[in-house]
């Protein structure tokens, strides 16, 4: 199987998407003639054409409402906002519009729009650029929130993004991009709400996603070493959860810890947090303990921003507390 | 129902049409009294939540959406009420969805705010103030994508005009013409606030033409008028040459909504454009010259009260939506029709 980049894996699933589906449209700010800020959409106006490839005014909320608008009547827009940050700027057309408008029809309209954007911090980017809000999304019944760690799953899951007949928040992070890994050749798609068995493991259950899988793996191997087996769990997406794949994991372990790149006071993981004492307290050995982000605004300098990221030594010490 | 669209061939064919005054002033009324039926029951606790009354404004929508096609797209404000019946929803199934009930435009999902019938090309009102500017620009894309002749309508208040999502509208819908017709329904008070005291362009409507869009005003107590306009917009926009922008002086002869005490209108301002009431207008202009006489203005209204009463009826007599629909269709599922 080829090994290919998590940028060229979203950029399989973006072609494809373009070359067989003649409702499908992209927009967004600079991915035409600049090729996409993240370069994932590099090539494509010279490809496809400015009908099918639209570079936008920096207007965020026009730019994701006449998607939604496009949508509803009856095509298959991709917009992208460059970063999650942005997307601000349109949370009214996200939450207002695209959420809400099949419900309050009452069916008689749905939004099959995929809007991408860039999550996450890790780069430096200061506090108005590296910011993990995707559990806003998730906490809006109407959206679903896709957030993929690997290049595997970047192009599976955005290939289910455009099948999905609802809006689709399609969150990839910015320190992935150019990280590597098997991505078959031909199309395939994996599915929303099912959460993958990343490592196995008996001791503890390590829940994270997209960034956050790297620093759960990675303390992982490391703990493995002295004889602590973590299971990792890699939830591909946010809305809809795996909550069965996280409380059979629970009930395997007994323990559990919420890897997030997110702050914590709120946070999503506090969310999963609520549902595995639910679902599974009786298996429970302990709280549930979260390894998230610091509850400040990202700083600048190096030693600061890694201090405000969840680090695999943070997680390995929180592990050794429980066992 | 439905009459002023489906009694008139497709418009705006580039060679002015005569429009026919008879419907316009059915549809007119209509509304006027669908509006003072909904305002009382209203007070009579049968309609809750936000209501907000076109009474005063009837001959925008009127005109307006006569002088379009019926399949181009109508996307409007939350006071909107006047462009649904305007478009040909069943006002027994409007009044049904102010009562929250099953049989409601939306089953009871919307309520007044939130009227929709895609089989009519009603796209919606929308309650957050110039949030579906950027729907309606989406809808013409589309359109253009396609290839087609549909345009969009997009009716706006004039508290619209000072949100960042107007701006960004009016914007792309120049720089990438699209088939987007807006119709600022300008009645001097967004909610409580003279715009005046809050519009820096003292005429909206020279706002639009710095974006380079084709841009006008007209007496939007006038329907003929209106009609008139709007068929001269369309056209432009259908031809490809971009949008249009059409700002309609208009008032609204009650309060913001229901809720409203109205202090800040003096009352003189509110007589003086009760004097100009579109129906009285038209009505006098048709008894003058001998289009319609008393009787036939009084068959009329008789009909208008039929139709207003049946669908109080229809309304009362619906159930409400069954507690078990509350999970349906947040999201479309496979399969779903």
């Amino acid at each position: 199987m080829p090994e290919i980049t998590y940028r060229e894996a979203l950029r399989q699933a973006l072609r494809y998407q373009l070359l067989n589906d003649e409702r499908v449209f992209f927009m967004g700010e600079d991915i035409g003639a600049y090729g996409g800020s993240y370069a994932v959409t590099k090539g494509f106006l010279e490809e496809f054409g400015d009908r099918r490839v639209k570079d936008t005014p920096i207007a965020e909320s026009v730019v994701v409402g006449a998607g939604i608008g496009a949508a509803m009547a009856g095509l298959k827009p991709m917009v992208e906002l460059m970063t999650i940050n942005f997307s601000l700027l349109a949370i009214d057309q996200i939450v207002n519009n695209a959420s809400k408008l099949h419900y309050m029809s009452n069916g008689q309209i749905n939004v099959p729009i995929v809007i991408r954007m860039a999550g996450g911090a890790g780069s430096q980017l200061g506090a108005q650029h590296s910011q993990s809000l995707e559990g806003w999304y998730a906490h809006v019944p109407g959206l679903k929130v896709v957030v993929p760690a690997t290049p595997y799953d970047a192009k599976g899951l955005l290939m289910t993004a455009f099948d999905d007949e609802n809006p689709v928040i399609f969150i990839e992070h910015t320190a992935l991009y150019t990280t590597k890994g098997e991505v078959p050749s031909d199309p395939y798609r994996l599915p929303f709400g099912k959460a993958e068995v990343y490592r196995q493991g008996k001791d503890v259950t390590l829940i994270s996603y997209a960034g956050s899988l790297q620093q759960a793996h990675g303390a992982a191997q490391q703990l493995a070493a002295e004889g602590i087996e973590c299971e990792v769990l890699n939830l591909r997406t946010l809305r809809p959860l795996d909550i069965d794949g996280i409380v059979a994991s629970v009930r395997k372990t007994n323990r559990a810890i919420i890897v997030e790149d997110d702050w914590e006071f709120g946070g999503f993981g506090g969310e999963i947090a609520a549902l595995i004492q639910e679902h599974a307290f009786d298996d429970l050995d302990g709280p549930v303990l979260r390894c998230s982000g610091a509850d400040v605004p990202m700083p600048y300098a190096h030693a600061l921003e890694q201090a405000a990221l969840p680090q695999e030594a943070d997680v390995i010490r929180l592990v050794k507390s429980m066992v | 129902m439905g009459r002023v669209t489906q009694q008139r061939p497709a418009t705006d064919s580039g060679d002015a049409q005569v429009p026919d005054r008879l419907a316009l002033l059915h549809m007119m009324m209509t509304i006027r009294r669908f509006e003072e039926k909904a305002a009382e029951m209203y007070a009579r606790g049968r309609i809750k939540g936000f209501l907000h009354l076109y009474i005063g404004e009837e001959a925008v929508a009127t005109g307006a959406i006569a002088a379009v096609r019926p399949d181009d797209y109508i996307i409007s404000h939350y006071r909107e009420h006047g462009h649904a019946l305007a478009r040909g929803l069943e006002p027994r199934r409007i009044m049904a969805e102010l009562y929250g009930k099953e049989t409601g435009v939306t089953g009871g999902r919307g309520g007044s705010m939130h009227l929709f019938d895609v089989a009519k090309s009603f796209l919606g009102g929308y309650a957050i103030v110039a949030g579906h500017l950027p729907l309606a620009c989406g809808l013409a894309l589309a359109e253009q994508y396609k290839g087609t002749e549909r345009i969009a309508v997009n009716f706006l208040g004039d508290g619209a005009v000072n949100e960042g999502e107007y701006h960004e509208s009016l914007n792309l819908a120049a720089i990438w013409k699209l088939p987007v017709l807006f119709i600022v329904e300008n009645n001097l008070y967004g909610m409580g606030t003279a715009l005046s005291s809050v519009c820096a362009p003292e005429e909206i409507y020279k706002s639009a033409a710095g974006y380079g869009i084709r841009s006008e005003r007209v007496d939007g107590m006038n329907v003929t008028d209106v009609y008139r306009s709007v068929e001269r917009l369309a056209h432009h926009v259908r031809s490809g040459a971009g949008p249009a922008f059409l700002e309609a002086l208009c008032y609204r002869f009650r309060g913001h909504s229901m809720a409203d005490a109205e202090l800040y209108r003096a009352k003189d301002e509110v007589e003086r454009w009760r004097s100009m009431d579109p129906i009285l207008q038209l009505k006098n202009e048709m008894l003058a010259d001998g289009s319609i006489d008393e009787a036939g203005i009084e068959k009329m209204q008789a009909d208008v009260e039929e139709m207003v009463r049946d669908a109080a009826q229809f309304a009362e007599d619906s159930a409400p939506p069954p507690i078990e629909s509350l999970w349906r269709g947040v999201y479309k599922e496979p399969g779903d029709a």
